[in-house]
């Protein structure tokens, strides 16, 4: 999309000046998740590049925000590191409790959404499905209503149901979270699903559930884990629900986060914040290779 | 014969005999009902976790039964006499015997915050009554009382026990607009320095607005150029769009949080570049400006890919038709391009729009007391205030503010045309 040479100097400044303009969006954009990284590695306790960093001093450096991670909450994280030390990290340290309440919950959350959500969008898009918009609404509506509101609703729904303050509760509101992406990404793939490929299969003889594991799940696969995933990070990143029904037993990350910012900010937040900007780099590539994963069933792309 | 024939009637029939008709309808009502029984679990998931839930928190916005259930008494005076002035002997006689069973369920002081929400005073007042009422053992109860704490004579105060009486009400939703009732009982707007609510509501909607703006201002160019480059650059800065949208919402926060406080990144960048003195550092963080640069950011995707996608289908041999038929760069891209992009903005400006609305994470952290929204209200009278039927009562008005922008988003847009990633 270079410009013509009979191009005017007005739009060559203009050109000069949308370039220049998309180029600040993107800094906007990335600038802040970039500059956490090599904060999370202050020695001092402070949220700025300190001038030992500006020099690339190796002393400006540390891992003393990750260690603190690890050693928050234990009960003796002085003594020499051994394998009882790491066993009072694993059993104590309030961040890796968190992790661990996060992966579990998101983990349960994501395979019960994803279930329950692939079956609702097989079903919606079979053109039989009677009164398909607005089913297809009120599957989506728990992305669009404000988050305050569904925690409020679940706040008193489980309080009067003894769910309140227990993993089951967590993982059903977080599976109710998930399921419009998994609906969302999974009717996607289905658009371009070839429906006598169904017929096919059905005429040689496949069981409606053969028909299902070896003809439909290959191709709506992408579609499927991506959905997952959507589901997943949507869990591990919730923390309103968790603030309204979870006791400290069910503590998440982003709840650790939150309190930390709260309460007493130190560069430790950062350490966890690199970690998990780490671990969304993660998932955008795996999203990136199944994208492209169906685009080349699809034939759409020819490399 | 197999397949179809002709029956001696003339109507088509299947191999076994049943009319065509009836064996289309059959097989029609059996796919239609593999469709529902796929849906179903779903749908039943959600109208239990999320629709019950809404409704059961809608309910309590117009129900609150503490004063009825814990003043049975006096309840059942109030709803037979209508209060028009400070009632006499039986009221007081009722209003005694169910404060003393109060104090023993230990309830009186919940009963004193349901009346303290339209009378303020009312919570010490039950209490401090609750506690002193040893010294009424028989009638006449109104003297006694009266001489005991003048304040319960008080008309303001009886109609207000009045209406909190019923256990269905519309008083929640009166504070929720900045309604009071005055001391006859008539509805009336709230003093002005007490208006809070629709301030907060009306600073909602600018800011959000406001929001959605600047996305609309930053996204668009960018979207433009990732419409148009060779797919080898677009894809690469794609990621630049893609991975803020998949980082953690309190991380991008936290980032927020060490760019714009003022010992800060950016600060120190400008002290450094001479733009400002060190005593000088401007506070960016913890008022609206904080809430709008956070949310602009974390927003930003939300328009970015919708308006991509539209982007991507507008042909790009009509911009170049009209430049060869003499439009000027603007024109083409005033009467050509633009009008075909409408979609992508609607959809993205009422998205971004829509999230923003019931923001509540972001204007917690960041937003100081200025940049606070509705959402932060509510969570106050959640978790702190433990006012459940006022905050019920905004939750309703949000949910149905976003509830309107949803069904124009499914008109304009449609549920099943929203693309992620």
């Amino acid at each position: 999309m270079a410009l013509p040479p009979h191009a005017t100097l007005f739009e060559r400044i203009w050109r000069r000046f949308y370039l220049v303009f998309c180029a600040a969006v993107f800094v906007f954009l990335i600038a802040p998740i970039i500059v956490i990284l090599p904060l999370s590695f202050n020695a001092e306790p402070y949220f700025t590049f300190t001038r030992e960093m500006l020099s690339l001093d190796p002393a400006g450096f540390s891992l003393r925000w990750y260690d603190r991670l690890l050693t928050y909450g234990m009960t003796a994280p002085e003594v020499a590191r051994d394998t009882a030390w790491w066993l009072d990290a694993w059993a104590n340290s309030q961040w890796l409790h968190a992790a661990k309440n996060s992966f579990l919950i998101g983990i349960a959350s994501t395979l019960v959404a994803t279930t329950l959500g692939t079956l609702a969008a097989l079903g919606l898009s079979r053109p039989e499905m009677p009164f398909r918009r607005a089913v297809m609404a009120l599957l989506i509506s728990p992305m669009i209503v404000p988050m305050i509101i569904s925690a409020t609703g679940l706040f008193f729904f489980y309080s009067k149901a003894g769910l309140a303050h227990t993993y089951i509760g967590i993982v059903l509101a977080h599976a109710m979270l998930g399921i419009p992406f998994v609906i969302i990404t999974v009717t996607a793939t289905l658009v371009g699903f070839d429906r006598s490929l169904i017929h096919a299969a059905a005429s040689l003889g496949a069981t409606p559930v053969e028909t299902f594991r070896k003809v439909i799940l290959p191709l709506i696969l992408p579609g499927v884990i991506s959905g997952a995933l959507f589901a997943f990070v949507t869990s591990f990143d919730e923390v309103v629900v968790v603030l309204f029904i979870a006791s400290y037993d069910q503590q998440t990350i982003p709840l650790q986060m939150w309190n930390g910012i709260r309460e007493q900010i130190s560069p430790a937040i950062l350490a966890a914040a690199t970690i998990l900007i780490i671990f969304s780099m993660a998932l955008l590539t795996t999203l990136e290779l199944l994208r492209r994963r169906t685009e080349r069933l699809r034939g759409l792309a020819p490399d | 014969m197999d397949g179809t024939s002709d029956a001696p009637d003339g109507l088509l029939t299947t191999g076994d005999g049943t009319p065509l008709k009836t064996a289309l309808a059959r097989a029609t009502r059996r796919a239609k009902l593999k469709a529902v029984v796929l849906v179903l679990p779903l749908l039943l998931f959600v109208l239990v976790t999320f629709a019950v839930p809404i409704g059961q928190m809608l309910y309590l916005s117009v129900y609150s039964p503490v004063f009825a259930d814990n003043m049975p008494r006096l309840s059942a005076y109030l709803m037979a006499n209508p209060v028009t002035e400070v009632p006499g002997e039986a009221a007081f006689e009722a209003l005694v015997l169910d404060l003393k069973d109060a104090r023993k369920n230990r309830t009186h002081a919940q009963v004193g915050t349901r009346v303290n929400y339209e009378k303020a005073g009312s919570t010490s007042l039950f209490k401090s009554t609750a506690r002193r009422l040893r010294k009424i053992d028989g009638p006449p109860y109104k003297e006694k009382l009266l001489a005991l704490k003048p304040a319960w004579d008080d008309l303001h105060l009886w109609t207000v026990m009045e209406r909190a009486a019923h256990r269905h009400t519309l008083s929640f939703y009166a504070s929720a607009l900045d309604l009071g009732y005055d001391a006859k009982g008539d509805l009336v707007r709230a003093p002005e320095e007490r208006r809070i609510y629709g301030l907060l509501f009306q600073r909602t909607l600018l800011l959000s607005a406001l929001i959605a703006g600047l996305c609309l201002l930053l996204g668009y160019p960018v979207a433009h150029l990732l419409a148009n480059l060779p797919l080898k650059y677009s894809n690469l800065l794609m990621v630049l769009v893609l991975l803020p949208f998949w980082t953690s919402l309190l991380v991008r926060t936290t980032s927020w949080i060490t760019l714009l406080q003022s010992q800060g990144v950016l600060n120190d960048l400008m002290v450094w570049i001479g733009i400002v003195g060190d005593d000088g550092r401007i506070q960016l963080m913890y008022n609206q400006a904080g809430t709008v640069i956070a949310m602009t950011h974390i927003m930003l995707p939300f328009m970015i890919l919708p308006l991509y996608s539209v982007m991507k289908t507008v042909p790009k041999d009509f911009v170049r038709a009209a430049r060869s038929l003499g439009a000027g760069p603007v024109t083409a891209f005033v009467r050509v391009y633009f009008p075909q992009t409408v979609p992508g903005i609607g959809a993205g400006v009422l998205l971004v729009f829509i999230i923003s609305v019931g923001y509540y994470i972001t204007p917690a952290l960041v937003g100081g007391s200025s940049g606070q929204l509705i959402s932060n209200q509510i969570a106050f009278h959640m978790l702190q205030s433990l006012n459940w039927g006022l905050a019920a009562a905004l939750g309703a008005l949000l949910l149905g503010g976003v509830l309107l922008l949803y069904w124009l988003y499914d008109r304009l847009v449609g549920v099943d045309n929203m693309k992620l990633g």
